[in-house]
């Protein structure tokens, strides 16, 4: 696991993706932050600021997982990592760290970076803006295994890119799509399913064990799929 | 080492590999012969772990290989059709990342080094993959299958697109390898097997349809039945005087030559050697001997009549 894990931080910072992800994601959170919090005044609230964050996910989030696994299946680079002695979870395990590694880095030290200004000029509430930092992550860590999952489905990078940028659109917007229907068993299925209502307990201030639930249970479930992907790849009769 | 016990894989209602049974011993060189879609790469997925069969187990050093699949795994390199290369790694990363993988715990720079050595890609080791020709990816695909001391390595198509020197190099590395470990190899060039192998193992349609050591493989399949004889001598009057040789069950005219001569093909009983009788009649009647030889002694010729033959079988129980 901890092989994998290395070559794909490396594979991050030899090709121009793990460049891509920290320019767009430092350039946009700096900018996001601006706007909802150094510019804006006495309407300063870096709740919003959070909050917003999460729709950046759709571009960067992907860039992260869309070649992980689709990748090695293209350059048949797969039957290496499967006929060594490492277990496909290990396999798994490993990518999906190496993913949580480039994001979490990068947002934690954002946010370390943002936070300065914040108590330098005002009095934050650390807890909540822990809070806060906790709840992206989750969220984060969670389309991570999406994407990684989707990935697992294609060769093809740009299909598993598109593939997680609509899954990720339909779980951050499901709950304003909610509105529209009528039917309340469809409502309650679809709320079932909403990132944002769940992120929302975080943003209030509120630590959650119901929505830490979810989001860990996302994560496992989605990489257990993917190691089942695999598993079916060996046994497929097709 | 190695037992494969009535392997079989299904592709829907393809069978790509068909009931197979066989051992290897350590330290063989075993060349899995047969022509493309044969069931040789199926074969080797399975027995690498890549694939799961159908039915039926396959065992390196008395270990299952779906039961044990690290164990198993730790003891074979493996060499897949397309050798699995990360392009935008150097190779000496590339093979870094191969000995953490294997969890090697031999001395690594050392152990990395003499690899390339043997192998013969010690100049190119900080190059980038990407920029390697194909004889030399196909040699870093190589040197990836040895990492760690494998006591069991598998090569599929291992010359594949290499030019005439290349094949003759990686040919000698395979039989020096395999003086100390267990080796496979699949292929699809005849002379390959003939020269690197101790034993050859033919396949056809998912089935083993011959299996013997490489010295025996021409005689066991053909004996000594069958003779292309060149005559300088009126085909007409040849072949009659032919089929009444003592022994011989079958001749026929094949080709007639510009220069007057022609080229038959005679076969005997398994336990006489028809070629003195056949000299002294000719010999009689002046028709001289232009050239004679066994069936056979060309190994192309053997494979496309054992491939033939096993259609032909598998066509008259249907």
């Amino acid at each position: 696991m901890f092989a994998i894990y290395k070559r794909e931080m490396r594979a991050y910072f030899t090709s121009p993706v793990g460049y891509m992800f920290c320019a767009i994601f430092f350039a946009v959170s700096a900018f996001l932050f601006m706007l909802y919090n150094v510019q804006a005044g006495e309407d300063a609230h870096y709740p919003s600021y959070f909050s917003i964050l999460l729709y950046l996910f759709i571009i960067i989030i992907p860039l992260l997982t869309m070649k992980l696994i689709s990748e090695e299946r293209k350059m048949r680079t797969d039957q290496l990592i499967t006929t060594a002695p490492v277990t496909l979870g290990g396999i798994v395990m490993g990518k999906y760290l190496a993913a949580l590694t480039m994001f979490g880095g990068s947002f934690v030290l954002t946010s370390i970076v943002y936070y300065i200004p914040l108590a330098m000029y005002g009095t934050p509430n650390t807890a909540m803006y822990a809070g806060c930092v906790i709840g992206v992550f989750l969220v984060g860590s969670a389309f991570i295994s999406i994407g990684i999952f989707i990935s697992s489905l294609t060769e093809n990078q740009f299909i598993s890119a598109l593939g997680t940028i609509a899954a990720i659109v339909f779980l951050l917007l499901v709950s304003a799509l909610n509105s529209y229907i009528n039917n309340e068993t469809i409502r309650n299925f679809l709320s079932g399913l909403s990132v944002t209502s769940r992120y929302a307990y975080f943003s209030n201030g509120i630590f959650s064990y119901d929505a830490l639930l979810y989001f860990i249970s996302i994560s496992a479930v989605f990489l257990f799929l993917t190691i089942r992907v695999f598993e079916k790849r060996r046994w497929s009769n097709s | 080492m190695i037992k494969v016990e009535h392997l079989t894989k299904q592709y829907g209602d393809r069978l790509a590999v068909n009931d197979i049974s066989f051992e290897v011993q350590k330290g063989e060189i075993v060349g899995f012969l047969g022509p493309n879609g044969a069931g040789k790469s199926t074969t080797m997925n399975i027995l690498t772990g890549y694939l799961s069969s159908t039915s039926g187990r396959a065992m390196v050093d008395g270990l299952d290989i779906l039961e044990h699949p690290l164990a198993v795994k730790k003891k074979i390199g493996f060499l897949p059709e397309t050798p699995p290369l990360y392009l935008e790694m150097t190779v000496r990363e590339y093979l870094y990342f191969i000995y953490d993988l294997k969890k090697c715990t031999l001395n690594r720079k050392a152990h990395i080094e003499e690899i390339c050595r043997v192998v013969g890609i010690e100049s190119t080791l900080d190059r980038m993959i990407r920029n390697l020709s194909k004889g030399y990816r196909q040699r870093v695909g190589i040197a990836g299958a040895i990492v760690g001391n494998p006591e069991v390595i598998i090569f599929d198509e291992p010359t594949n697109g290499l030019d005439p020197k290349q094949i003759i190099d990686i040919r000698n590395l395979i039989r020096e390898l395999g003086k100390e470990r267990t080796i496979i190899l699949s292929t699809h060039i005849l002379s390959e097997v003939k020269a690197v192998c101790d034993r050859i193992l033919i396949i056809n349609e998912g089935k083993i349809v011959a299996d013997e050591k490489t010295e025996n493989i021409e005689r066991a399949l053909h004996g000594n039945r069958r003779l292309i004889i060149r005559i300088d001598g009126p085909a007409a009057s040849v072949l009659p005087a032919l089929k009444r040789v003592n022994g011989v069950t079958y001749a026929q005219a094949s080709q007639k030559h510009s220069d007057g001569s022609s080229t038959f093909i005679v076969e005997s009983r398994d336990d006489v050697d028809i070629r003195k009788p056949i000299f002294y009649m000719l010999a009689q009647n002046s028709w001289p001997i232009l050239a004679m030889e066994y069936a056979g002694s060309n190994l192309e010729e053997l494979f496309i009549s054992v491939v033939d033959e096993a259609d032909a079988s598998d066509k008259k129980q249907a």
